[in-house]
């Protein structure tokens, strides 16, 4: 349990150093930064979002969004700004549309199907029990 | 009945969703500049500093714009197909992409140039508002500078006849 602990301490260390030397003076700007990075996606190595990837176009991208921020943007003009020139993709939140709309409910409409199969299975076996203790007898 | 039905229903749902999926190749993303005007820039002419290279230079014919690095060896690969293309009419312009424009201008000497104009882009400013993230990639833009398409990875023979060539047919046909 400690080696599983430590190891993964280790890993977020890791992975919260890369790029740590980029950012901010002031912390709270800091930690915007980092959090907003974290959620751009690198379009390079796509499974990766600006923060962890070591390619030449995230290092860009991460400049882009310090520019911004200094100039005193928004988390989400910068979002907008980045999708308009790389498409919705480039967002690890895509926004809210007549095309997204079924990705973002997806989830939620699964559970509700599943909750409905799992209730009516339920019923069905709930009849079962009574039939066969009564044929045990 | 019914117990059997709704699951495999629901199998062949997900498997035909997920068929897809594999089917897309998620090196092409749709560009969001696709329909829209060609995002302002200027950028230094490689060959000569004082000259630009600008969205005005795409008004009044279809053009492409290549972008293209010495790094990039996919760029080598498509370079002769460009230099057909430009022997044959099509007016192409480059943005040379974080690249030394020493080592770019060596490049064209050596192997040809296909280029109208290549603008420098040694930082990739310009590149972003494009949405480039990488070499090589090409666009295809109208003579009413509205971008019309656009190619990531190698340009070739087999892309242009299928993608470039019948959206500029197609949009010849619309202006009239």
């Amino acid at each position: 349990m400690r080696r599983l602990v430590l190891l993964v301490a280790l890993v977020l260390g890791a992975v919260a150093g890369i790029h740590a030397q980029e950012g901010f003076e002031d912390p709270a700007l800091n930690a915007r930064y980092r959090d907003l990075i974290h959620t751009i996606r690198c379009m390079q190595c796509q499974n990766q979002s600006i923060a962890d990837s070591p390619s030449d176009v995230a290092g860009d991208l991460r400049r882009l969004v310090r520019e911004m921020m200094a100039a005193g943007r928004s988390d989400d003009e910068i979002r907008t700004y980045l999708a308009e020139r790389y498409g919705d993709f480039i967002l690890y939140k895509p926004p809210l549309s007549s095309k997204t709309w079924l990705l973002w409910s997806a989830p939620a409409l699964l559970l509700l199907a599943g909750g409905i199969v799992f209730a009516r299975t339920v019923r069905s076996r709930m009849q079962q029990p009574l039939d066969e203790e009564l044929e045990a007898c | 009945m019914w117990r059997y039905i709704v699951p495999i229903a629901l199998f062949v749902i997900l498997g035909g969703f997920l068929g897809r999926g594999l089917l897309l190749n998620p090196g092409q993303i749709e560009s969001p500049l696709i329909g829209k005007p060609a995002p302002a820039f200027a950028l230094p002419d490689l060959e000569n500093a004082s000259a630009r290279l600008s969205n005005e230079d795409f008004a009044g014919k279809y053009s492409l714009l290549n972008v293209w690095a010495t790094w990039c060896a996919e760029c080598r690969y498509e370079h002769p197909f460009l230099l057909e293309l430009a022997d044959s009419g099509i007016s192409i312009y480059g943005i040379n992409y974080k690249d030394d424009p020493e080592a770019a201008r060596d490049w064209l000497a050596t192997l040809g140039d296909p280029y109208e104009t290549t603008g420098v882009d040694e930082i990739g400013d310009v590149a972003i508002d494009w949405g480039v993230y990488g070499a090589p990639e090409t666009f295809l833009i109208g003579p009413d500078q509205t971008v019309l398409a656009k190619h990531i990875s190698q340009l070739n023979r087999e892309v242009w006849e299928t993608k470039f060539a019948p959206l500029i047919e197609s949009d010849r046909g619309d202006q009239h």
